[in-house]
């Protein structure tokens, strides 16, 4: 195999080593268009404080060809050469793009002036010195990482150094304004002057033609004779634009998880590549990359889907660590001015995952706590920003707003648990509020309790001392058919608007007879009671089954024939079915006959069970698709139809990389590849997004199915009460691990069981709605009124808007008063 | 004497509203009384209840859907909207008590339900 490289920088010199180290078998030319071979970017500040060239020139492997400034100014995709600025061919059988990225300079009058440079190459900084010599003062425009490490340059030159920096605070990518408030204290202290929220209006020329001075917006000087642009980078595409490869709308070569390019002979690596929506300046995703690439070009399989962007440097003097995410539902701040340390974790809103941190001049936690990011706190947090990982004594200070709907603080809920007895999260809510609206905070309101010395178990209310899935496994193993049955033998009084819903979803999941059937009836929320979704107004919609978003010609006209019939609004919903709402219960089932008579059956929108299986268009018709994902969308969604479980399922199928069908956000979510089918599980939208995570790679259908199966079994038998899939993971002792370990290799003997039970709802499934207007009991409760079943609810009314209808509300504040 | 006669009146205007054997366990239904909506209760030990359909939180015709019940031993019902919980007994909401819903009575005479709103 002929290999051609084009560009040898860091990233390159990463890839032909590991091919090297690999055995790689072929031939290897690099084309680079510096003038000498690629050396240590990143320490490239070391080079004016003594470090010579040879000092960071990484060593060429033997028997690679490389050939420096030379530059590859072309790509003939159809004869598979480059060709080269001095006009010479080179043929190959694989082309890796690796040109990096250029220095953006902004358009400011003056940039081109002599005295105005970049910070990127070893004779950038060649360039820097020689005109330092006779500069009294320089600016470095941009105080991101690399804006502070050219401006520790231009001091360690002597200069009087400035930096100007647009956004409101320094390294506004690393650290927030607390931080950089911080940071900017630190290096005004060695004597440099910081400008934030400030432009450039012009640079301006002395006498002798050369930088004299910076003018900012406001029309003030600053007296300098070298400018610096560090204002970020662009990627270096040029080549793949050439030859009509796919950029991003950004710019950045696009290409997939093995990093191979639209063309499958070319692949690209470090910061001029799209990778995973993003392109990443940082040199160890780069470095990732580059070995995926090299991984690939051996035929292995190796995928880069992102990469932490989590930072730890030292700059000037000061210790700036960035990791995770730079905000969360929840944060403690330590901040000491005096002693420049400047410390804050973001935590998720029920304050047991950690979510990510900054700190700025001590970046002791970054060591500890990196490795907890996405996972339980090791401890409470403000003991964690002291002395990492270790401690659990304390916990949240007091003014941390917990319950933020109703503006509730930790102090609050603390002070009412002491002091009025409470045992309970129902006494909080009584109490204080907290956790009334939204109800996301209900799980830290367990946590307080816990704290607070309150032994709150699991119960799930007040009727059962049980979790969900202890009741699960008390209605499985025991065979119990009735809410009745249950709640005499394990609970107390007549259940509540939570423990009867969960107990109707257990009794479903274990294929225990129509979810109307008998004294389950009455135990459905009112969606499941009228087999569609409560609206405002009291009126309900309706969402027929659509598997994997694929529908006839005929079928949509029936559609809109019911819509009109009936006076529906229509919407398409983000699941790739179409929604008809504003029904009134009475028209339910006349709709429902319709829509059954022309094929179609209940999508389950109401119920907390499978919605759907999105998908893209798939190899069938897309000239990118590698599977078949609307094939495989529709099996899925027909196989887990009516499947109920803790929460709404939802899932998508992706026929290749592109992920047009954004299956990674789903409950679980499926990447066709060249192979088969990777699975990624515990994705999600919402108030709290998740990217799934990968739980298998390349599987066969067959496989894919089984692990799926099991999967969602293992989740309804085991989740909490409204717990998605995404939490249910996060929370999973042993997390992605344990969970490989339970269905791939039957750790725990469930296998066989989870595939019965499977089976068992896969070959019992009944459509709801048809059994619903076949049976002349259920369909006597579709009535507004049972006393006057030909009447439709007078309360209920519609206006127009955009051709469609729309409820007309009842004031509130009338009613109420 | 004013209060005595409109007890009066009161239990004279009992309406018949459905059998008893329409309503299911612990679970309610509307229904019409002149132009007023009643959501009326069966719960699993057989007893009736009669409140106000009107959801006072959401502002629909709704708390007849709601999910029946207790809490701490009370007959209760919660809102199917955004599940707030009132007392079938005094139509008190146990989540908010400065709201409630008006309560109504009723009872069975051979097997017919019927409620009295005026």
């Amino acid at each position: 195999m002929r290999l051609v490289v084009a560009g040898h920088g860091p990233t390159a010199h990463r890839l032909i080593e590991t091919l090297v180290e690999r055995g790689f078998d072929g031939t290897i030319t690099v084309f680079g268009e510096e003038p000498r071979p690629a050396y240590d970017r990143v320490a490239l500040t070391s080079y004016l404080s003594g470090k010579s060239v040879d000092d960071l020139t990484y060593r060429v492997p033997d028997g690679v060809s490389l050939r420096t400034g030379v530059k590859v100014v072309s790509v003939d995709r159809a004869a598979r050469t480059v060709t080269t600025d001095a006009g010479y061919t080179e043929p190959y059988d694989v082309l890796v793009l690796a040109t990096g990225s250029a220095p953006f300079v902004p358009p400011v009058p003056g940039k081109d002036l002599p005295g105005c440079f970049v910070y990127r190459t070893i004779d950038d900084l060649d360039a820097i010195r020689e005109a330092s010599r006779d500069a009294r003062a320089g600016v470095v425009i941009g105080g991101g990482l690399l804006g502070l490490e050219a401006a520790d340059a231009l001091r360690g030159l002597g200069l009087e150094t400035h930096v100007v920096e647009m956004s409101g605070w320094l390294m506004p990518r690393q650290v927030d304004e607390g931080g950089g408030s911080v940071l900017r204290n630190h290096i005004e202290a060695l004597g440099l002057t910081v400008h934030t929220g400030a432009g450039v209006r012009s640079i301006e020329a002395g006498p002798d033609g050369r930088v004299a001075a910076l003018v900012r917006p406001d029309g003030e000087a600053v007296d300098a004779q070298v400018v610096v642009f560090s204002a970020g980078v662009r990627p270096r595409d040029e080549l793949a634009r050439g030859c009509g490869l796919e950029v991003g709308e950004r710019g950045g070569i696009v290409v997939d998880e093995g990093m191979r390019t639209s063309d499958e002979h070319i692949y690209a690596v470090g910061e001029c590549a799209l990778a995973a929506g993003m392109v990443y300046g940082l040199v160890a995703p780069c470095f990732a990359q580059a070995e995926v690439a090299a991984d690939r070009i051996l035929r292995g399989s190796a995928a880069f889907t992102g990469a932490d962007m989590s930072t730890k440097l030292k700059l000037l003097g000061v210790e700036v660590a960035q990791f995770g995410a730079m905000s969360g539902a929840l944060d403690v701040t330590y901040m000491d001015p005096v002693a420049g340390v400047y410390k804050r974790l973001f935590v998720s809103d029920d304050a047991t995952t950690l979510l990510g941190g900054i700190c700025v001049g001590d970046a002791g936690p970054y060591n500890t706590l990196r490795p907890f990011v996405g996972r339980p706190l090791p401890g409470a947090p403000s003991d964690l920003l002291f002395a990492g990982a270790g401690t659990t004594s304390t916990d949240l200070p007091d003014d941390a707003q917990v319950c933020s709907c109703n503006n509730v603080t930790k102090g609050k809920i603390c002070a009412a648990i002491a002091d009025k007895g409470l045992t309970d999260v129902q006494g909080i809510k009584d109490c204080t509020r907290a956790g009334t609206t939204c109800g996301s905070c209900v799980p830290m309101l367990k946590q307080i309790l816990v704290k607070s010395g309150v032994d709150v178990g699991k119960a799930l209310c007040e009727h059962f001392a049980h979790s969900r899935a202890e009741l699960f496994d008390i209605v499985s193993v025991r065979g119990i058919t009735t809410f009745s049955q249950l709640i005499a033998e394990h609970g107390t009084g007549r259940g509540c608007d939570i423990c009867k819903p969960v107990v109707a979803s257990i009794l479903a999941s274990l294929g225990r007879g129509h979810i109307l059937d008998g004294e389950q009836a009455t135990l459905q929320d009112t969606n499941d009671h009228f087999l569609a979704n409560i609206q405002k107004n009291g009126t309900y919609s309706v969402v027929p089954r659509i598997p994997g978003g694929e529908i006839t010609p005929d079928k949509l006209i029936v559609i809109g024939e019911v819509a009109r019939d009936f006076g529906l609004y229509t919407k398409i919903t983000g699941g790739q079915r179409i929604d008809l709402l504003g029904a009134r219960v009475e028209q339910l089932p006349a709709i429902w006959r319709r829509l059954v008579d022309a094929g179609f059956e209940s999508g389950h929108a109401y119920g907390k069970a499978l919605r759907t299986v999105k998908s893209c268009v798939g190899s069938t018709w897309c000239r990118y698709g590698v599977q078949d994902s609307v094939g495989l969308a529709i099996a899925l969604e027909l196989r887990y139809r009516g499947l109920r479980s803790p929460h709404k399922l939802k899932s998508g199928i992706s026929g290749c990389a592109r992920e047009c069908a954004e299956a990674r956000s789903k409950d679980f979510g499926v990447i066709a590849t060249e192979q088969g089918w990777n699975l990624y599980v515990g994705g999600n939208g919402g108030f709290t997004p998740r990217h799934a995570d990968l739980l298998a790679a390349d599987l066969s259908t067959d496989d894919l199915v089984r692990t799926i199966d099991r999967f969602l079994m293992f989740y309804i038998r085991t989740a909490d009460r409204l717990q998605r899939t995404a939490a249910w993971l996060e929370g999973l002792d042993g997390g992605l691990g344990y969970l490989r370990e339970v269905i791939m290799e039957d750790s725990l003997g469930i296998c066989a069981d989870l595939d019965a039970q499977m089976e068992r709802h896969v070959a019992t499934y009944v459509d709801e709605w048809r059994a619903a207007i076949e049976d002349p009991d259920k369909l006597r409760r579709f009535v507004s009124f049972v006393n006057a079943p030909g009447i439709p609810d007078p309360s209920i009314s519609f206006e127009t808007e955009r051709d469609q209808i729309k409820p007309v509300l009842i004031p509130l504040e009338a009613v109420r008063s | 004497m004013t209060i005595l006669n409109e007890t009066a009146t009161r239990t004279d205007r009992w309406t018949p509203v459905c059998s008893y054997t329409d309503l299911l366990p612990e679970r309610g239904a509307a229904v019409l009384v002149g132009t007023m909506q009643v959501a009326v209760f069966r719960t699993f030990d057989g007893a009736l209840y009669a409140l106000g359909n009107f959801d006072p939180f959401s502002g629909a015709y709704v708390l007849s859907r709601g999910i029946v019940g207790t809490r701490g031993g009370e007959p209760t019902v919660a809102s199917p909207m955004h599940k707030q919980v009132f007392s079938l007994v005094t139509g008190v909401c146990v989540d908010d008590p400065g709201v409630a819903v008006p309560t109504y009575p009723i009872r069975v005479t051979d097997g017919t339900v019927e409620v009295s709103v005026a």
